[in-house]
């Protein structure tokens, strides 16, 4: 993924301050994950594919990183079709499955409910680099820095771990365990792995003090982490989607919030 | 710009929360502003403790136990984070940030520099450390000297009056060994201050300390010599070298040449492309013969591909192009291809000692370490308990038995992992980078055993950069070409 990379990324979108695409993704999922509608998902997913082309992504990189969504969201849908609280007509009845005219509305709600959550997250997320991420988390959400800098550092060594997996795999080949056991294996490289974590990690923490990280004193960020026009204008997009896509479920009369009566 | 800081050492020693010895006591010394010290001593004498105690990094008192006091311009070095800066060996584990620019100003931003210095500080320390890459190049893509010469850049942007190096070349090649060295000293002419530096390698350094001090462990406790690098060199250069400091004109014992001529061949390969991740080969076009009673030697520069051809041998990854096939004579009815092979067939035939000994251990003790290999094989108890307990005696380990493989010292982590695979006595043994960062002593003691190897009609493989392991094994050299 793109928290792995961290390429350089250039354009409008990129260089939006990460916080603000946070804001704005969590803005368009929360009332979506709070209504179990088609309407309002459906609102929701036109807006945002009306905006995707103005995302700054070719075609090819998109395809590319949302198709775990086109993957995993039919499938929602079809589980749901079929094992969903039925309602209305049942067409198709066998064992636990029953296909009935609630279940399939159900489930189409739920495909769209799936890509309207997630392709803006995972549009808006391609660019963000963690460096820029960590910074604004800490000047503008003002999370404290020991966290956040931490966090960042010990993501760097996630491409270290899975260096240590491969090898730690090959060399069980070479101790003449590899051929059964499979599951036992598993777990002692996972223990194994653990132990190197552990001592990459306080090796790491103790490179991070040499450099004076914990010392009293105010820090100070070398990168400036600013929030404004550009930033408000992603979240109003937002908030705008969000709030266009609960009036249009409510005047159409499918509006149905998970917390309230049913 | 700071001034180079005075260093006073009273009475100190550190003893660590899960120990019940003292890892260095008793320590006494003064280190004048801009005096360049070399420190010495035998493994275990406590160097790097000392030098993370200079640099205020040990802990509290939930860490271990301290008595004593260090002192940097009077006041207590725990208390001056910044004051004194710290390059560590390992070039992967101190790397901080994705990119170079924002790693160099991690620490002028946790020292509280304002914005508008911290940048130029950050180009005024690549400068000084000849680290000509752009700021946003990802610090993953640096090689290991550049990523070393990256952590020096750290620590000089923060203007430290202290610089402290421990090991900083000991998991370098060579040329990543020149360059570190010739950074630290263009550093110094850019920013003049008080330098203490761990290493083995003495000569790497020689010119340009002007003080050496040798600690003396666990029998006598604090400083044992102290002066000149002549002064010290010469009356102390013996014994030193017998603990393992690689000290100039005192080289380590070497075994004797071959006995024989080499026998038959093993493995073979022609036009073998190697690859870890498919689709990306790192070397192509290789034609090998790996024969008995012979040591092959992998050389060439970092990336060239060396250790994903050592595996690719070892038949642990499969080959990009072509195949490594094994004569009839190793592969006793196991098939031509050592990739094909099960995890037991591999025992016997083909052994493999990986660079990072960690990644091999499997046992809670050092003795179950040693028997995995019989008991995968399904040998009887007792013949286990008779290759393990001769082993153990030839690699020095005896007393070691009950001890946690994770516990052991680097040279005995590597004697561990070496002897592991010779419990089940394969035909060909294959060892990346056996002789990494090891003290004179233990390299020794490996190129000796890997001699009595190759004379005892075994096919030794070594992927390494150490040039007088070559020679001393008088080893057939493979030197693989490849662009950084």
């Amino acid at each position: 993924m793109t928290l792995l990379d961290g390429q350089a990324r250039t354009g409008t979108v990129a260089r939006i301050n990460p916080v603000a695409k946070l804001a704005a993704s969590g803005l368009v999922a929360i009332p979506l994950v709070f209504t179990l509608d088609w309407v309002s998902a459906a609102v929701a997913l036109v807006l945002e594919c009306l905006l995707i082309p103005f995302a700054g992504l070719r075609w090819g990189e998109f395809w590319r990183r949302t198709w775990p969504v086109w993957l995993a969201a039919p499938l929602t849908a079809v589980t749901i079709a079929l094992y969903g609280e039925a309602g209305g007509r049942v067409y198709v009845e066998w064992l636990l499955i029953r296909v009935s005219d609630g279940s399939l509305e159900l489930a189409a709600a739920t495909l769209l409910r799936v890509l309207a959550v997630a392709l803006p997250s995972v549009v808006l997320f391609i660019t963000v680099d963690p460096t820029d991420l960590a910074d604004g988390l800490a000047q503008i959400v003002r999370l404290p820095a020991r966290f956040v800098l931490g966090a960042l550092a010990g993501l760097r060594m996630i491409g270290l771990f899975v260096d240590d997996w491969r090898s730690l795999e090959l060399a069980r080949r070479a101790r003449g365990v590899a051929d059964r056991g499979r599951l036992r294996r598993f777990a002692g490289m996972a223990f194994a792995l653990l132990v190197l974590s552990i001592r990459r990690g306080s090796k790491l923490a103790t490179a991070m003090e040499a450099r004076g990280f914990g010392a009293p004193g105010r820090r100070t960020w070398a990168r400036a982490s600013t929030f404004g026009a550009r930033e408000w204008v992603l979240v109003g997009i937002g908030a705008g989607i969000a709030g266009v896509a609960i009036v249009a479920a409510v005047l159409a009369g499918t509006w149905n919030f998970i917390l309230g009566p049913s | 710009m700071t001034h180079p800081a005075r260093v006073e050492v009273r009475g100190w020693g550190w003893r660590h929360a899960s120990r019940n010895a003292w890892a260095v006591r008793g320590v006494d010394l003064t280190i004048a502003p801009g005096e360049r010290v070399l420190l010495l001593g035998a493994s275990g004498a406590g160097k790097s403790t000392l030098l993370h105690g200079l640099a205020g990094v040990l802990g509290g008192a939930d860490e271990g136990e301290v008595e004593g006091e260090i002192l940097l311009d009077g006041a207590r070095a725990a208390d001056q984070r910044g004051r004194a800066g710290l390059v560590l060996q390992d070039p992967d584990s101190q790397v901080i940030l994705a990119r170079v620019g924002d790693d160099v100003a991690f620490g002028c931003e946790n020292l509280g520099v304002p914005r508008d210095q911290i940048w130029p500080r950050v180009e005024m320390a690549l400068g000084a450390v000849g680290l000509d890459v752009p700021r946003d190049r990802p610090t993953k893509a640096l090689s290991g000297g550049q990523k070393q010469r990256l952590a020096l850049a750290g620590v000089v942007a923060m203007q430290p009056g202290l610089v402290l190096l421990d090991e900083p070349t000991a998991n370098l090649d060579p040329g990543g060994v020149e360059e570190v060295r010739d950074a630290v000293a263009a550093m110094l002419q850019a920013h003049p201050a008080t330098l203490v530096v761990i290493e083995h390698r003495v000569d790497v350094w020689l010119p340009l300390v002007d003080r050496v001090i040798v600690l003396g462990g666990h029998d006598a406790a604090g400083v044992v010599a102290d002066g000149t690098p002549a002064e010290v060199l010469g009356s102390l250069g013996d014994s030193l070298a017998q603990a393992g400091v690689w000290v100039p004109g005192h080289p380590p014992v070497e075994p004797a040449p071959p006995v024989a001529e080499s026998g038959q061949t093993l493995l073979t390969t022609r036009g073998l492309a190697v690859q870890r991740v498919a689709g990306h080969p790192v070397a192509t076009g290789l034609d090998l013969d790996v024969r008995a009673g012979e040591v092959l030697a992998v050389t060439g520069p970092n990336g060239a591909g060396k250790s994903t051809l050592g595996l690719t041998l070892a038949g642990l990854l499969p080959p990009a192009a072509e195949e490594v096939v094994a004569e009839e004579v190793l592969a006793d009815g196991a098939g031509p291809h050592p990739i094909r092979w099960s995890s037991r067939d591999l025992l016997t035939r083909i052994g493999t000692v990986f660079q990072d000994p960690e990644h091999q251990f499997l046992a809670r003790t050092v003795r179950d370490e040693l028997e995995i290999g019989p008991k995968a094989l399904g040998l009887a108890e007792e013949e286990t308990r008779s290759i393990v307990d001769d082993l153990l005696e030839r690699m020095r380990l005896t007393r070691l038995a009950a001890a946690n493989p994770y516990t052991l010292s680097g040279g005995e982590k590597r004697r561990l992992t070496v002897a592991s695979m010779l419990a089940t006595a394969p035909r060909v043994l294959i060892l990346d980078e056996p002789t990494f960062g090891q003290d004179a002593v233990t390299w020794s003691r490996l190129i000796g055993l890997l001699a009595d190897l190759r004379d005892a009609g075994s096919a030794v493989v070594i992927v390494t950069h150490d040039l007088d392991a070559v020679r001393a094994l008088h080893a057939r050299e493979v030197r693989l070409g490849g662009d950084r």
